[in-house]
Parts: structure tokens; C-alpha cells; sequence
């Protein structure tokens, strides 16, 4: 008798996933372009039924976050949340999608006969100005979306390194916290009048035009700090990197808690606003753009060959010292500007910002999100930050939460979600053509 | 002279309590070839278990039921407290072994390292959840008395730490040094493939090593509350990664060479404090390990790494 359940059971299961299938697979040749217009267009009708939609559901405003906030707080709500979802977000993305994937699919092909670098600028211009929009309705939603890309720059730099180069280094809040000193020292001395640095050094309207300055400069600074901990750990292959940059994490916590100029235990504050969304948008968007080109260059190949083989790389001329170095460097600089860009979003930190917290968060998105993989990176940022999001009413047990999450993710899948994958851009971007149900299958196998 | 004498003492004093949490770590990096990075916080539960079973044992009122003076009573709770809190540590060691590490035995290193920080902020929280971030003081379980040697003056406490994790440490020594078990530990750092196949289970030798540091932990918690009787849900943390890099600088597996790099870092940190002002402590103890290991990476009684580790 329980076996008929169990094989009724999965008859039912097995209808249900190949209706899901058959329905998917509508939507299989919508190409980016389309999805992006139908963002666009749902973005709209939260702006301006939005509001009334929400009350007529029982909710007092449109929630801000899909509702992920909803789910623990307040349970009854989160019902409403859904319905709001489907009827904003899910018809209308999905019923404009199909519509438009026609005129999406030629419009993706027309752009086709034009250099890369021009299709991925509409794209992009169609991302930021659904993302701006879709933030504009609440600052809660603003603060996240900035916090997740700067998550995003964070994730893939780290990923570097625990990924790509398949060493264990703790020192990212350390680079993070250099980036974001160096950083908000430069624009607060400049740019703002206060107690600590006195008046402002320059006229305040070129300020958004040195913050760039001030992120590189950090980010040069947090990579001259990965000297100090690349020097000793990559003379000798083993567990060095993770024990060096660990005592470097600490060190740079305790360098900053004691430098009385730069605020001791208390930090710096009322950094300027510069970190706005369009701004973090461009460096995150530069971030994934170097860094995939970086993974996959000659260089990213050495690093995995490095991974892989210490000894079959050096055999193949892969210069293994010169490979890790770089790479490391090279995510530390990227810590570096994400630490900047953090300091200016939250336009407050202490060395206690850079602890052992940070690192467990960071370490949860890059190994969620999946080892030596750019969209895996990303994946990892957005759906933590999300989950995070959504476990803060929580309060104190979301650190029950989070670690026994990420134990589950070592033990069942300890590469993450999406590991070992490429990032193509142009695959990206391409019209989509309608496949055949066998083919389709095969892709998915 | 008297004053260094007296900073001697402390050294001593502060060097044995990562003495005894570098040992576990030591231990269990030689063995399974993984860094607990939970063991900091075992160490903060083997402190709170401390405190419970202490307070619970001096609330018995055993003096009085059995009729002992209090010195005696005072003695007595302390050696039972050492000893249970000792067992009911080592079975929160075991616990984090069998659900943390076991199931990752095959994974990549790095796996089991998450691991072991994730265990340690669950123990944290899961403090803090139950017992509420407010501070517990130890309950006293030695009268100070104050005793003067050579011009320095010395408490009582400060002499029955030191000898009390010198003898631990020596005793694990000889455990693993003399014993049939020992031995098996031993050839399990040495072959981690071959040594399963000799009929010696290599789950059981993990449990042990984990259940011997934790229990080291566990003592060294308590000898911690008796000096300064101040629990608090983050103790373990800045404490628990000095001890491991005290472990590193021991070499790997050392037990003798842990002990020997914890009392080394207790010196460091009580003497850069005689010269610079306290909260300097870390950034220098932190920069002269890391000036030690750049020029001796496999610590002082390690053997260098080869090349095969599996990453």
C-alpha cells in the first residue's frame, strides 16, 4: 500500500515537473532584451498601482523586497506579499516577456551586426534604468539593491582566490576594512567639514569626481597590504595562506583600533554620500567585467592549472609564483574598492565592522554561490543578501541560521550552487531560438 | 627585579591557559589534517560548564551535608569541577566531530574549515540566545592568599594554574607518546590512508583527539575563570585563533611544541604590555608571529610540509 503511494506520489511529481517543463520552455527563446522590457514595464505599474494594489490586498504598502521580509515577521502578510508578487511582478513579466520575445529576438539580432561592447551598453542602460526605478519606490529596497552589488564586487573578488586559485584566504574584511579607511580618510579630509580632519580641503562639487580617485587609491593600498600576507604564505604550497591572512585579518582590526587618528575603536563617520546607486552600478559592472575577462585570460587559465596541479603548471611553464601573486593582488584590489564603496553606503564604520562576521558572510556568498564561477558569484551576493534580509527579524537566531545553512551547503554540495561555470557575455545577449523538446533536454542534462 | 619576576609569573599564568587550547588544536590539525576553528569556543563552553557545575556543586552545600571544613570543601568542588566539566566538554568536542567534521572527512579542506567557524558562531549565538549577552562571574573557588618570593609577590592561584596545565600538558604528552592509543594517533598523523587499513578506526581516533582537547579546553576555561572571573559569550574568539596560531608556531602535531609557542605568545603579550599601552597587545603578538612563521613556516618542532597535502 505505501509503495502505491509512493509511486502515485511520483506520477503526480512527475506530471507537475513535466508541465513545469512544457511551460518553461515557452519562455526558453525570450531573449535578455525582452525580459528586461517586461521589468521595465512591471516597474511602471508598481509605480502607479502600485500603491492601491498593496491596500487592496491588506498590506499598507507595496513590499519592498518581494516580500522576503514579510515571510518571517509577519506570516498572514506574507500571504498578501504573494498575491501582490504574482499580480505585479509574475503575470505581467511573464505575459510581456512571451508577447515580446518576437520583437525581442529581432531586435537582439538586429543588435548583432553592432561590436559587443555597444550591445552590452543597452543592456546595461536597460538594467540601470529598471534598477533605478524598481529602488526609487522605498530607501529600504535602495539600501539593499546597493548593499547586494557591493556584496557582488566582495564575492567575486574572494572567489578569486577560495575559487579560482583553490587556496583558503580569511583576510577580505581585512582588505575591506583598508579599502574603506583609505578611502573615507581621503574624501572626509577633502570634502567635509567636521570635528576629526577640520574643514574641507577642496569645494565640495568635485567631490563625486575625486571619489573614484579615493576608491583606487584604497584599493591600491588594501592590494599593498596583500603583500604582506602574499610574501610569506605563497613561498611554500600548503596551509600558510589561511593561517596568514587570518593573523592578518586581526592585525588590521587591532592597527585601526588603536590609531586614535583615524577614530580608534569609535571609526570614521559622516563620510559624504557619493556611493549613490548609479555609481556603485558602474564599479560593479566594471568589477564583473574585469574579473571575468581576468578568469578567463591566459592568466585565470594558469591560476586554475595552479589550482589543479602546483606541480604539472610550474612543468608547463605556468609561472606559479608570479600567477598567485597577481591574483591575489588583484582580488585584494577589488576588496579594496568594495570596502570603499561599503564605507560610503553605510557612512559609518569601526575596525569591529571587519571581524570574524564579516568573513563568515562573505565566505556564505562565494561558497552558496558556487566555487570558480562568475554567475555563481553573483547567484551567491544577490540570494544571500536576500536570505539575510530575510531572517532579520530573526534578530540574534539569524546566526543560528545562516552557519547551519552553509554546513548543510559543505556537506551536500561543497562546491556550491553554481560552481565551475563560465560567464559569457555574449551568449548573454544573443536572440534566443525556439529549441527542440529533445534538445532542450539534452541542455539540461 | 621584583617587577619582572612578577610579570614572569603573570606570562606564566596567561601562556598556560593557550598552552592548553593550542594543544587541542594541535592535536587535532596533526591528526586529521583540519583546523577546528570552533575550538576557541569550546573552550568559552567548557568555561560556562565551569561555571554551572561549580555553582551547582557549591550550592549542594557539601562542606555542611558531609561535614568538611571549607577549605577542604572548596578543594573538593574544584577537583570535581575540573573533572566533570573535563567529561562533559569532551562529550561537546565529540558532538561537533561527529555532526561537523565526520561527514566532511572526504570533502576539500576548506570545507571543513567553514565548518568549524560556522560551528563556532552557532555555539556563540546559541550561548547568547540561552543565557543573554549579560556577563557571569565565576564563582571563587581558591582564596587568594598572597605569597612572597624573591620580592615578588605571588598568588596562590597564579602557582596552581601553572602547575595545573603544566601537568595536563605533560600527561598528554605521555598519553600519546607511551600508550597503545597514543600511538595509533600518532601513526594516524603520520598515514591517514594506510593506518584504517591495519584494523584501527580512524572515526574512534578522531573522537579521541577531539574529546582530549576539549577536554584540555575545558580546564583551561575553568583555570581562566579562577584568575579572572569574568564569562562572556566572546571569549572564546580572540582567544581561541591566538592559541591556533600559537599551534602553528609549535609545530604541526607538537603537543610539547604547542605548549612551548602558547607560553612564548603569554610572554609576548605580557611584555609588549610593560612597554606599550595594553590594547596594542594583539597587533604586536599578531606581527611577530606572522615575522616567525614568514621565516620558519613549519613552526619550531613541525617537520616542513611536503607537497602532497590534499586541498
Amino acid at each position: 500500500m505505501p509503495n502505491k503511494i509512493k509511486s502515485a506520489g511520483k506520477k503526480t511529481w512527475g506530471t507537475i515537473t513535466s508541465r513545469f517543463k512544457k511551460f518553461r520552455s515557452n519562455f526558453r527563446d525570450v531573449p535578455l532584451i525582452s525580459w528586461l522590457v517586461a521589468f521595465g514595464v512591471t516597474v511602471a505599474l508598481e509605480i502607479f498601482v502600485g500603491q492601491a494594489l498593496a491596500r487592496m490586498v491588506g498590506l499598507s504598502k507595496p513590499p519592498a523586497l518581494f516580500g522576503v521580509a514579510l515571510v518571517l515577521d509577519n506570516p498572514a502578510k506574507f500571504l498578501s506579499a504573494i498575491i501582490y508578487m504574482i499580480l505585479v511582478y509574475a503575470l505581467p513579466v511573464g505575459v510581456i516577456a512571451y508577447l515580446t520575445k518576437g520583437v525581442g529576438n529581432q531586435i537582439a539580432k538586429w543588435l548583432l551586426q553592432f561590436p559587443l561592447l555597444l550591445t552590452s551598453v543597452v543592456h546595461l542602460l536597460l538594467i540601470y534604468g529598471v534598477m533605478h526605478y524598481w529602488t526609487n519606490i522605498s530607501d529600504y529596497r535602495l539600501l539593499v539593491a546597493r548593499l547586494a552589488m557591493i556584496s557582488i564586487i566582495v564575492t567575486l573578488s574572494l572567489n578569486v582566490v577560495n575559487g579560482y586559485m583553490g587556496e583558503f584566504s580569511c583576510s577580505h574584511p581585512g582588505f575591506m576594512a583598508l579599502g574603506a579607511y583609505i578611502s573615507s580618510i581621503f574624501t572626509v579630509l577633502l570634502f567635509v567639514t567636521e570635528n576629526r580632519f577640520g574643514d574641507a580641503l577642496m569645494p565640495a562639487f568635485l567631490g563625486p569626481f575625486m571619489f573614484p580617485v579615493s576608491l583606487i587609491l584604497g584599493g591600491f593600498v588594501s592590494a599593498a597590504g596583500a603583500l604582506l600576507v602574499a610574501i610569506p604564505s605563497f613561498r611554500t604550497r600548503g596551509d600558510y595562506l589561511a593561517i596568514i591572512s587570518l593573523a592578518f585579518m586581526f592585525i588590521v582590526k587591532s592597527l585601526f583600533e588603536n590609531l586614535e587618528v583615524v577614530g580608534g575603536a569609535r571609526g570614521i563617520s559622516n563620510q559624504p554620500d557619493y556611493a549613490n546607486l548609479a555609481t556603485i552600478f558602474v564599479w560593479t559592472v566594471l568589477a564583473i567585467w574585469i574579473i571575468n575577462n581576468f578568469v578567463r585570460s591566459t592568466m585565470g587559465k594558469a591560476l586554475n592549472a595552479v589550482r589543479d596541479g602546483e606541480l604539472a603548471a610550474s612543468a608547463m611553464t605556468v609561472n606559479t609564483q608570479k600567477t598567485k601573486m597577481v591574483a591575489f593582488l588583484f582580488a585584494a584590489f577589488w576588496a579594496g574598492i568594495g570596502g570603499g564603496l561599503f564605507a560610503h553606503v553605510i557612512r559609518y564604520i569601526n575596525p569591529g565592522t571587519f571581524g570574524i562576521r564579516k568573513l563568515a558572510e562573505v565566505l556564505a556568498m562565494v561558497y552558496f554561490g558556487g566555487l570558480n564561477s562568475v554567475t555563481g558569484s553573483i547567484v551567491g551576493a544577490v540570494g544571500f543578501s536576500l536570505i539575510s534580509e530575510a531572517l532579520r527579524p530573526l534578530d540574534i537566531f539569524k546566526w543560528i541560521i545562516i552557519p547551519i545553512m552553509l554546513i548543510l551547503i559543505m556537506i551536500y554540495r561543497p562546491t556550491g550552487l553554481i560552481a565551475f561555470r563560465e560567464f559569457d557575455v555574449a551568449q548573454l545577449f544573443q536572440p534566443k531560438e525556439k529549441q527542440e523538446e529533445e534538445g532542450v533536454d539534452h541542455a539540461a542534462a | 627585579m621584583d617587577v619582572f619576576l612578577q610579570q614572569l609569573m603573570n606570562a606564566l599564568q596567561w601562556g598556560s591557559f593557550y598552552a592548553l587550547i593550542a594543544i587541542g588544536y594541535s592535536m587535532v590539525y596533526g591528526v586529521l589534517m583540519l583546523f577546528n576553528f570552533a575550538h576557541g569556543d569550546i573552550f568559552m563552553v567548557g568555561a560556562y560548564i565551569g561555571f554551572f557545575v561549580s555553582s551547582g556543586l557549591l550550592a549542594l552545600n557539601l562542606g555542611s551535608v558531609i561535614g568538611l571544613s571549607t577549605g577542604v570543601e572548596l578543594g573538593l568542588v574544584l577537583v570535581l569541577t575540573l573533572i566533570f566539566s573535563m567529561l562533559l566538554n569532551s562529550i561537546v568536542g565529540m558532538g561537533v566531530e561527529r555532526i561537523g567534521y565526520r561527514p566532511l572527512r572526504e570533502a576539500p579542506r576548506a570545507s571543513a574549515a567553514i565548518t568549524g567557524l560556522m560551528i563556532g558562531i552557532i555555539l556563540e549565538t546559541v550561548n547568547l540566545a540561552l543565557l543573554g549577552p549579560q556577563r557571569r562571574s565565576f564563582p571563587e573557588l581558591i582564596p587568594t592568599t598572597t605569597i612572597t618570593i624573591a620580592g615578588a609577590s605571588v598568588t596562590n592561584k597564579k602557582i596552581l594554574i601553572v602547575i595545573v596545565s603544566l601537568v595536563l600538558a605533560l600527561l598528554v604528552h605521555q598519553f600519546v607518546q607511551r600508550t597503545k592509543w597514543g600511538m595509533a594517533m600518532r601513526a594516524m598523523a603520520y598515514d591517514y590512508v594506510v593506518v584504517p587499513l591495519m584494523g584501527i578506526s580512524s572515526d574512534r581516533i578522531a573522537l579521541m583527539t577531539f574529546a582530549i582537547g576539549s577536554a584540555l579546553a575545558a580546564a583551561a576555561g575553568i583555570l581562566f575563570g579562577i584568575a579572572y572571573p569574568v564569562l562572556d559569550p566572546n571569549m572564546g574568539i580572540l582567544f581561541g585563533w591566538k592559541a591556533f596560531v600559537a599551534a602553528i608556531l609549535g609545530g604541526r602535531g607538537s603537543i610539547l611544541g604547542a605548549a612551548l609557542a602558547g607560553f612564548l605568545l603569554g610572554f609576548i603579550e605580557i611584555f609588549v604590555t610593560m612597554i606599550f599601552p595594553s590594547t596594542m597587545r594583539n597587533l604586536i603578538a599578531f606581527g611577530i608571529i606572522l615575522i616567525i612563521l614568514t621565516f620558519r613556516p613549519h613552526g619550531f618542532f613541525g617537520e616542513p610540509f611536503s607537497a602532497q597535502l590534499r586541498l
